[in-house]
């Protein structure tokens, strides 16, 4: 029950401040775009019946780019506000759990997530009138992208209980998230070995196989694991407080 | 309602409180004094639930707050020294939030949130956004948060700080008239603001506990010796000599007279009537009819004073 409250909070706070219609906005915009560009630059290279998983696939490793950007932005204050304004006293003198005010503001972004990737919908919905096209790939990297913004997610909400600034909370997301990306980018100088476990590893690859249309459970399970990682370590930040004093 | 033993908390090698032990009952309002950093917000921070000491014990309502916190914060409304709000939303629905993360029935909490409101004052600006509020609303608006789902006990963190002295009276006047059925801790270090107020008061010094008793109890503990203000008609200059010589006055201070003619002193003297009737002899016959004379008493200032300076001597 807690938890509800504290999302409903959240979900105002996103929507009363303008930052929902901001960020939103301006992610249906850039999709909007890499969409069409991607439609536009396939059809004009190949000069052939369009393929359409080939499409997805270049339309949702785009769209994984912008959530890498906006994504840290939505979860940034969810903790770091609170913490500036104080009002996170409070909250730990109520009668509330720390999990129910962690899963809250959680699942605050994700409804956020939701709203964003929902709306994209609209793109796939036009060709679907014009052209008859399988709707299985889409939905795989729907999937992908979804379990993909939500470990972004838990990892921006995670660092946003460190610290009360929430600059500070954006750019530590973007740290850890890079990190994860840049995993398998020194192929060429690190032994094949070290790069095979390093490549189980990194968050960015695992949206490969959603995107060519495959639901591998091994996927799933990293992003599973991902998420319980993160929920230990927001735990752990969250009872600090206990163990350590806070001023 | 409250009970403490050996309480104890450490932030690392850092001392926060140590072997703190006290019992508060139903109906008091106690005011917890303590110069800056002795404790005082530690203490109520482990009564909240907000951390767990570090060793001793603390129930509220009976209940444990290490093994029962959520029982305890069901019944506590804390107001936090820094006033802690959401400038983005207007006061109806700050309370909104707040009663129901405070477990207020779905069904009552709209006429519990106008209740409260009411008590507190803030009813007439219910759909104010709180960012653009005076620090004195905002302050009225916290109270009113600590009151929902009407906890017995209120604990209060230097809750008239920043406030303009109607303000202030406005707020003691309200915290009296909570306190006629609640348990009330005010943490703060206005002297006067706990003398009007509290019926009990705890003095915590370095995280150690120096005094519990009531107001008035602790300025008769600490007035072994009684001050007092003499004027009298004449000009004798070797009348102090004389005061000086009788058994049991232990200072004699020349003061400022205020009637033309007449000399003053303050004289400290061991708390004994015969010393009076002697002084007062004496002085009328020595150095001329006496126009003034009153015994001082120590306010709470003095006390606090007296017993934070003794223990730091100590």
């Amino acid at each position: 029950m807690g938890m509800w409250y504290i999302f409903r909070r959240e979900i105002q706070s996103y929507f009363q401040s303008f930052i929902a219609y901001v960020i939103i906005s301006a992610f249906l915009l850039l999709a909007g775009y890499f969409f069409y560009t991607d439609l536009i630059m396939y059809v004009m290279w190949t000069l052939k019946k369009v393929d359409f998983e080939k499409i997805w696939e270049l339309y949702f490793n785009d769209i994984r780019y912008m959530m890498t950007i906006i994504m840290p932005l939505i979860t940034m204050r969810l903790f770091a506000e609170e913490k500036k304004l104080g009002t996170i006293e409070l909250l730990w003198t109520y009668p509330l759990r720390d999990w129910e005010l962690f899963a809250g503001k959680y699942l605050s972004a994700m409804l956020m997530l939701v709203i964003m990737l929902g709306l994209t919908l609209t793109y796939p919905a036009i060709t679907t009138l014009l052209f008859h096209i399988d709707l299985r790939p889409l939905f795989a990297g729907y999937l992908g992208l979804f379990l993909m913004g939500s470990a972004f997610i838990i990892c921006g909400v995670t660092i946003s209980i460190l610290t009360e600034n929430q600059i500070v909370a954006a750019l530590g997301t973007y740290l850890v998230l890079l990190m994860f990306w840049f995993l398998t980018w020194n192929e060429a100088v690190a032994n094949p070995d070290v790069i095979n476990i390093l490549l189980n590893f990194s968050l960015f690859d695992r949206l490969y196989n959603f995107t060519r249309g495959a639901i591998d459970l091994k996927d799933i399970i990293f992003f599973v694991n991902f998420h319980l990682v993160f929920v230990v370590l927001a735990m752990l930040a969250l009872s600090a407080r206990k163990w350590r004093g806070v001023q | 309602m409250i009970e403490v033993e050996h309480l104890t908390k450490y932030y690392g090698p850092i001392r926060g409180i140590e072997d703190v032990t006290f019992r508060i009952d139903k109906g008091d309002v106690v005011g917890l004094l303590g110069p800056n950093g002795s404790g005082k917000t530690t203490s109520m921070r482990i009564l909240t639930c907000f951390f767990p000491p570090t060793r001793g014990r603390a129930l509220v309502y009976g209940y444990d707050v290490v093994k029962a916190p959520l029982q305890v914060q069901r019944h506590i409304g804390y107001l936090p020294e820094r006033v802690p709000l959401y400038p983005d939303m207007d006061i109806r629905e700050y309370l909104h939030f707040a009663a129901s993360v405070k477990r207020v029935a779905p069904t009552r909490r709209t006429g519990h949130i106008d209740e409260v409101m009411a008590t507190c004052g803030i009813d007439d600006m219910a759909n104010r956004l709180i960012g653009a509020l005076s620090k004195g609303y905002r302050q009225r608006v916290c109270l009113a948060q600590a009151l929902l789902n009407n906890p017995d006990i209120l604990i209060l963190d230097e809750p008239t700080i920043g406030l303009d002295p109607r303000q202030v009276s406005d707020f003691r006047s309200l915290i009296k008239n909570l306190g006629r059925e609640r348990t009330i801790i005010l943490c703060t270090h206005i002297l006067p603001e706990v003398s009007e107020t509290c019926n009990r008061v705890i003095i915590i010094h370095k995280g150690r506990l120096i005094a519990l008793d009531t107001p008035q109890n602790l300025q008769e503990k600490i007035q072994m010796y009684g001050h007092i203000y003499i004027q009298y008609y004449g000009n004798n200059p070797q009348l102090e000599k004389h005061i000086a010589g009788i058994t049991g006055v232990v200072a004699v201070e020349a003061s400022e007279a205020t009637f033309s003619g007449a000399r003053a002193f303050t004289i400290q003297v061991q708390k004994d009537e015969a010393i009076l009737r002697e002084l007062s002899g004496l002085i009328h016959t020595e150095g001329g009819p006496i126009l003034e004379m009153k015994k001082q008493n120590l306010t709470l200032e003095d006390v606090f004073l007296e017993l934070v300076t003794k223990e730091e001597a100590a």
